[in-house]
């Protein structure tokens, strides 16, 4: 069932991931956020949800990763002595996270876990546009609720900026 | 749940924990606002991938899916509220160092 590109996948994840973390500068953590995204994507593809796996590619890949990058750049500029001393402060707590996951994948491995699920959706539920559009309709009201709720929260902080 | 399906998910499962791992510390030892907003979305990236991996396994993609865009949507519009919220407090502070901000009012 597993196969070896599940697991090519799932070690560039996490490696994608740490990488994230452990990267000292901002722009290449963003970087590497995004290639996260687009292995993330990827996987998605593999577990037969293409709808989400597009979602995750052009929204998180694409649009969150250009979010990050114009903060960075719209925030400051790091020079040669702040990238010492962060790589200073970061080699007292970071060195500490390879080691985290191998004792937490190795106490993982370890656990014998049972899971009782339930059985197979009827056909008409595994089609996505049923389940947005007919089943799960409130979701969509949700949505557009939660994003006219962000666009009015942008619109707020933007206008208290022009305002000063 | 056959044997060779519980390895499947447990397999996926380990993966998911050490992103999530990952993201906690991220945004567990970090002072600076942004990294700390990537460790974030690194936690919206392992819950995505459990809520996938658990409509494949027991066969409900579509539901999953519907979730998944779900949770992609609300995880876009936090991400952008808080990075114009980070930029603010760059406009008043001029740093995203968390330690620096003491003149929040309230």
């Amino acid at each position: 069932m597993i196969t070896t590109t599940h697991w090519v996948l799932l070690g560039a994840l996490v490696a994608g991931a740490v990488w994230t973390v452990l990267t000292a500068r901002l722009l290449r953590s963003a970087v590497g956020l995004a290639i996260t995204s687009a292995i993330l994507a990827i996987l998605m593809f593999q577990l037969a949800s293409p709808l989400a796996a597009v979602f995750e590619l052009s929204v998180c890949a694409g649009l969150i990763s250009a979010i990050f990058v114009s903060t960075i750049s719209m925030t400051h500029r790091v020079t040669a002595e702040d990238l010492a001393i962060r790589l200073k402060e970061r080699l007292h707590w970071f060195w500490l996270l390879p080691l985290i996951l191998l004792a937490a994948g190795a106490a993982l491995i370890s656990v014998h876990f049972v899971l009782d699920i339930r059985p197979p959706a009827p056909p008409a539920e595994n089609d996505v546009r049923i389940v947005l559009w007919k089943i799960r309709h409130l979701d969509l009201l949700g949505q557009i609720a939660i994003l006219l709720a962000g666009a009015f929260g942008v619109v707020a902080l933007f206008k208290e900026w022009k305002d000063e | 749940m056959s044997s060779e399906l519980a390895q499947f998910f447990w397999v996926f499962s380990i993966a998911i924990a050490l992103v999530m791992i990952a993201g906690f510390y991220c945004l567990l030892l970090t002072y600076n606002l942004i990294r700390a907003l990537i460790g974030l979305e690194l936690l919206t990236k392992g819950m995505t991938l459990f809520i996938i991996l658990a409509g494949y396994v027991t066969g409900h993609t579509g539901l999953a899916q519907a979730m998944a865009i779900t949770l992609i949507v609300i995880e876009v519009v936090l991400m952008v509220v808080a990075v114009g919220v980070v930029l603010g407090i760059f406009r008043h502070n001029r740093s995203i160092d968390a330690r620096l901000i003491r003149n929040i009012k309230g």
